[in-house]
């Protein structure tokens, strides 16, 4: 909602206020002013190093530089035939301004004017936008020759203002403006450009605004007073309304004005429809637009006669109108004004004379019938803003000459069905803005009467007397019960019953007192008050916006701390990041959704969590692989040298008609060298099955598993069958790891080193209890030792080493492998095995013959269990 | 015999002036004090003496001893500091060369993002608490007070899943961490229908909207809420809470504003602006030229949530606030493309 300061100060006096204080106020009290565009106001001087509040754009009028002037006669420029020279007065004095401006161009050498044109004058100095310049180009006009001619000064355009992008001719203000007087007096400006929440659709307009700010500062609404002169013959039983849907349309009024002038509005309506965003069209189309910023209620103006005919070409004897508002028939078409031929649906609601449909209610007018011609291009004010660019002013004047007898809708529409015909067409407008989110049914009388009342006051129109009021449904009065203790227990304030009825009085509620209950009515302009413990919500924050958030106190909340019961699955998988962090290794977070065809490449399922509205194809399934979600992102990071990256987070396994399982997972990739290549480091080996086995076995200790076991697996579809191993803790599988199949790894565009990949489930791992027992620290001397056996090949290194720890007891408190040899003097298919041996005992220092005693055990153990030969 | 001594004494001072080094200097040892040195000759020889001679000729024996000794010791360290300073002349490093670094992995900035809200949200008393992702429209809207078609609806575009036949009740990618609140007010209402306890929670997690990735905006982004409910939680505490977390969030003296605002699930509502963090809302690119910034949203949680989670709205009230931490993120660290986050791409991952 773009908001005119001078519209503004039509309800409410803050000529006291900045426009920064009333930009400021309605803020904070919920209508949020994204941006302040200064048409001629001064703006704030921010070099002096004020603070900002608000983005702001436009420009001011130098207060000394431009002012109101008039133009006594244009006069031909004696060497150009394209311009003039008009004498213009200042209000004290006499000057020749020379001007291309088309719109005077015809009173060129009548003589002295009639009636002198008043216009807006920029003095030598001024600055202002360069009219001629594309976009907003500041420009300072100097004293110049033009074809012989001085210059110094010149009669403005709308753009040059910054008024609008209107160049075509120079703004003619009205005949009482007062020549000498400063521009920025006479219609100086600012733009408020407001977001208007979902439930305080009642402010999407001027006194709505205005009604706000009474509240926020305590200063009277002047409310306008609709009074209008009729003539002619009353409304009553020319027209009558059928209402087939209550519910749909609570309320719909009918208002006529006869022998209407179509013509422009009077300039300052023009300039605040712009400022407002609003396209001036003529004074009828004008005036439905001017009363709905103003009141809030969407109007939609007919051609009184067009609509007497269609009734006559059904029955030539019958010239009394029936509007009919009724549900579309499913499949139903209806071409509206922007030219679509839209199919309905039974939802949507029409507004229909007995020959057939007129307009798709509350959202935009219909082309099917001849009201087509007069009422949607001309005078449909539902469409305006969505027909704006086809519309011209030249078109609209030609058909406008017929249009004579207006017929003005004013109604009511049900919210939701509004906004769901508004989407399922896809046309946003001005009306369906507000219908979408809710106008009150009273409007729609204030609606009509203001229009009609603007009409006849720019057209010269004559006003029929009554009103056709059909007004089946009246929203439901609300009304609540408040108390101070209420108010204490929920805002933390003290307010008296008293000053609670005068907070919500500022906003229109009627508030009775009985004791120390505050009995509240909702005013007749909004519908967002509900009944019981939800109304005493919806007033308590009407009561607190009054008060002012910004007045009540910042406390520390007195309730006892709750049981603080923490968050075991969370704070384990933070330890586990940090694990992973502190073994080098870089977390990535990827998105949830991605397709089967991208995760296809790594593994495929049979089922997958669907998103039915996907945004792009890539993206249509919940994920059921972390690990292909890492690899895509090694594969954007292809160019590093090395990687090792991994990610925490949910799967999702669907499950048929209900949410899907959301299991955790860990996922880790690592590829590339070893060490990163710097001045002393070169050819760094690439990283292989260890490099991760490493990480994997330190993730684990971290997390105080010592019962983990690997086993080789050739069963995980991606993995390098010789190459893989599943980990058990505490004999159960919590993933897999191991490098990845070379056939998979082809798809991935990943390099030429081996790309490690593991897969683990937390939800399985978490579950297996750790250990927090620690070894403790050895009091006696150790005694180490190196020995080499010789194996077969099938011997898994685990084998040997687990037989030595259990030969050895707790005479052994180390094994380390630290060398694995292979040649012709072993034998083919044999392997040495080498380790380092730490004898060491709890309670005493071991000699040389007890640690000689327990190796001996060692290697008859092994040569008998595995045909082990010690090696010399 | 004492000439012999003072020649012995000469000879081997004059020889210990060419020592140089550490050799030259074991040598000159041996050769002058060591066991078959002329001076140990003459100790050795002293039991050739008469009674009278032999402390005499000791005495001056051992003083020459002693010179030659404390000589030696000073030759020495001589020795040692001439070997000291031409090492450490000759041993200059280029220290200009790089470091040799390690292989250093970091969390993701949104993980260190949310750590650091939610341990400013622990030392309050919030307890961390998580729920799935997936839900379904009861959860994700109904119970938080969207009916349905609500035009609140429009402020939260959602991704559906296909899910069968499910009538009002469709299952969605959650639109906010808001489900959470009615799972967790349920679960803490169970353990004692009558009189359920207070709760004082933080709700991590990734949300979903349906919007087109572009640089300002996501289809999944993470968001934290906090939640209190209890018997006498009032709108002034919200402030007072917001304030305390701002405090410790952006520092002390960050300047807080509340603007009334509207979501369904509280009311009232509000918006929190903090004074902009780059600028000191003096204005600049960050803020918009406004000197504000926008940090979360909050409100008293709506009587009916309270009732939907099985708590009496006229016994109890709460309140709750959300924000985002990838937002605040792209604030602080003036990141203008909020694409990084889930790009991945480690030369923007390792510089937090």
């Amino acid at each position: 909602m773009k908001l005119p300061i001078s519209w503004l100060k039509d309800f409410i006096d803050v000529s006291d206020l900045s426009v920064e204080d009333i930009a400021r106020k309605l803020t904070l009290a919920g209508m949020e002013v994204d941006e302040i565009h200064y048409v001629g106001l001064a703006m704030p001087d921010y070099s002096k190093g004020e603070k900002h509040e608000f983005k702001t754009t436009g420009i001011s009028w130098q207060k000394d530089k431009l002012v109101v002037a008039e133009i006594r006669e244009v006069m031909p420029h004696p060497n150009a035939d394209r311009l003039t020279l008009c004498d213009l007065y200042d209000g004290s004095e006499q000057h020749t301004v020379l001007t291309g401006a088309p719109n005077i161009f015809h009173l060129k050498g009548m003589g002295k004017l009639d009636k002198p044109l008043k216009v807006a004058w920029a003095k030598e100095g001024s600055t202002l936008y360069d009219g001629h310049a594309e976009g907003l180009v500041l420009t300072t006009l100097k004293r110049t020759k033009i074809r012989g001619v001085e210059s110094y000064s010149m009669v403005c355009s709308e753009k040059e203002l910054g008024i609008s992008e209107e160049h075509d001719g120079i703004i003619l203000l009205a005949d009482d403006a007062p020549a000498g007087m400063s521009l920025v007096d006479y219609m100086g400006d600012a733009v408020l450009d407001i977001s208007i929440l979902p439930n305080m659709a009642r402010n999407a307009n001027v006194i709505g605004l205005a009604r706000e700010l009474s509240a926020m500062t305590g200063r009277p609404l002047k409310k306008p007073t609709i009074q209008y002169a009729t003539s002619g013959e009353s409304i009553e039983g020319k027209v009558s309304i059928e209402i087939t849907n209550p519910e749909l349309n609570p309320r719909f009024v009918l208002g006529l004005i006869r022998n209407v002038t179509i013509q422009p509005s009077p300039y300052q309506v023009q300039r605040r429809l712009r400022l407002a965003g609003v396209r001036p069209i003529n004074n009828i189309v004008d005036a439905t637009n001017y009363a709905m910023l103003e009141l809030g209620e969407p109007l939609h103006a007919f051609d009184y006669d067009v609509l007497v005919e269609r009734v006559a070409q059904i029955d030539n004897l019958r010239h009394d109108i029936k509007i009919i508002t009724r549900n579309a028939a499913d499949g139903e078409k209806l071409t509206t004004l922007d030219g679509n031929t839209r199919t309905l649906t039974a939802s949507n609601v029409l507004v229909c004379d007995e020959k057939g449909s007129l307009s798709l209610a509350g959202v935009m007018g219909g082309a099917e019938s001849e009201v087509y011609d007069a009422s949607k291009e001309v005078l449909d004010a539902t469409g305006v803003e969505a027909k704006a660019g086809e519309v011209t002013t030249g078109k609209a004047s030609t058909r406008s000459v017929n249009t004579t007898n207006i017929l003005l809708e004013g109604a009511a529409w049900n919210f939701i069905n509004i906004r769901r015909t508004a989407k399922q067409h896809n046309l946003p407008s001005e009306a369906s803005f507000r219908f979408s989110r809710g106008v009150h049914p009273a409007l729609a009388e204030m609606g009509v009467r203001r229009g009609l009342q603007l009409m006849a006051e720019w057209s010269g129109g004559a006003i029929a007397p009554g009103l056709v009021d059909n007004y089946p449904l009246p929203p439901k009065e609300a009304v609540v019960d408040i108390t101070p203790k209420e108010v204490k227990r929920l805002l933390g304030i003290e307010l008296s019953a008293q000053k609670i009825a005068e907070l919500l009085g500022h906003l229109e509620f009627e508030c009775s007192i009985y004791g120390e209950i505050v009995t509240v009515k909702t005013p007749p302009h909004r519908l967002d008050i509900g009944e019981g413990v939800i109304g005493v919500a919806d007033v308590l924050e009407e009561v607190a916006r009054s008060y002012g958030y910004d007045r009540i106190p910042e406390t520390r909340i007195s309730d006892p701390l709750p049981p603080q019961v923490g968050n075991p699955i969370h704070e384990w998988e933070e330890r586990a990041r940090d694990i992973l962090v502190s073994l080098g290794i870089q977390e990535v977070v990827t998105y949830r959704m991605t397709s089967p065809e991208r995760e296809g490449r790594l593994v495929s399922f049979d089922d997958y969590t669907r998103i039915a509205n996907p945004i792009t194809p890539e993206r249509t399934t919940l994920r059921r692989s972390l690990v292909a979600s890492v690899l895509e992102i090694v594969e954007k990071n292809a160019r590093a040298e090395s990687l090792s990256l991994f990610e925490v987070g949910p799967i999702f396994e669907p499950r048929k008609n209900d949410v899907p399982n959301e299991p955790r997972k860990l996922a880790i990739v690592m590829t590339g060298r070893r060490l990163a290549s710097a001045w002393d480091v070169k050819d760094s080996p690439a990283m292989d099955f260890f490099d991760l086995k490493g990480r994997i076995e330190l993730l684990l200790a971290g997390l105080r598993y010592i019962d983990v076991s690997y086993v080789p697996t050739d069963s995980v579809s991606y993995l390098h069958p010789g190459k893989a191993a599943e980990v058990k803790v505490n004999g159960q599988v919590i993933g897999v790891f191991g490098e990845l199949h070379p056939l998979v790894k082809e798809k991935y565009e990943v390099g030429d080193k081996p790309v490690l990949v593991a897969d683990f489930d937390l939800d399985a791992l978490r579950a297996a209890s750790p250990a927090y027992g620690i070894v403790p620290v050895a009091e006696f001397p150790p005694v180490f030792e190196d020995i080499a056996v010789i194996v077969d090949e099938s011997v898994p290194a685990a084998r040997v080493e687990a037989l030595i720890k259990q030969t050895g007891g707790k005479g052994v408190s180390a094994v380390s492998l630290f060398d694995v040899y292979r040649d012709e003097k072993i034998g083919t298919g044999k392997k040495s095995l080498a380790y380092n041996l730490t004898y060491q005992a709890a309670d005493k220092t071991l000699t040389d013959a007890e640690a000689a005693a327990i190796r001996n055990k060692i290697v008859k153990r092994l040569e008998q269990e595995l045909g082990a030969k010690l090696r010399g | 015999m004492q000439d012999k001594l003072n020649a012995i004494e000469k000879a081997a001072l004059e020889s210990l002036e060419s020592v140089k080094d550490q050799a030259a200097l074991d040598a000159w040892r041996v050769a002058h004090v060591g066991r078959s040195s002329p001076l140990m000759q003459v100790f050795a020889e002293l039991g050739k003496l008469s009674k009278e001679e032999r402390p005499v000729v000791g005495q001056a024996a051992n003083k020459v001893k002693v010179a030659l000794e404390a000589a030696l010791a000073e030759r020495t360290e001589a020795v040692k500091a001439a070997a000291l300073a031409k090492a450490l002349e000759e041993e200059q490093l280029d220290v200009t060369l790089p470091g040799r670094t390690v292989n250093v992995g970091h969390l993701h900035p949104s993980t260190q993002q949310l750590r650091r809200v939610l341990a400013i949200l622990a030392d309050m008393g919030f307890q961390v608490y998580t729920s799935r992702e997936v839900e379904t429209d009861e959860m994700n809207f109904q119970m938080l007070n969207f009916p349905p078609h609500h035009p609140a609806r429009e402020m939260q575009d959602s991704f559906y899943v296909e899910a069968g036949e499910r009538g009002d009740n469709p299952i969605l990618m959650r639109t906010h961490t808001s489900p959470g609140q009615i799972r967790a007010m349920r679960e803490y209402a169970a353990t004692n229908p009558s009189d359920p306890p207070a709760i004082r929670i933080a709700l991590p997690g990734m949300c979903f909207r349906y919007e087109q990735v572009t640089t300002r905006s996501e289809m999944q982004f993470n968001q934290v809420e906090g939640l209190v409910v209890g018997k006498g939680i009032t709108f002034a505490d919200l402030k007072g809470t917001i304030a305390d977390f701002a405090q410790r969030m952006f520092g002390q003296g960050a300047r807080t504003r509340f603007r009334a605002s509207y979501f369904p699930f509280t009311e009232p509502s509000a918006e929190v602006d903090a004074e902009c963090f780059v600028c000191g809302g003096k204005g600049c690119q960050v803020c918009k030229n406004s000197g504000w910034l926008e940090i979360l949203g909050c409100g008293m949680v709506h009587p009916v949530v309270l009732q939907n989670g099985g708590y009496d709205p006229t016994i109890y009230s709460g309140f709750a606030w959300g924000m985002g931490p990838e937002r605040q993120l792209m604030l602080r660290y003036k990141i203008n493309d909020i694409r990084y986050f889930w790009g991945n791409d480690v030369r923007f991952l390792s510089q937090f």
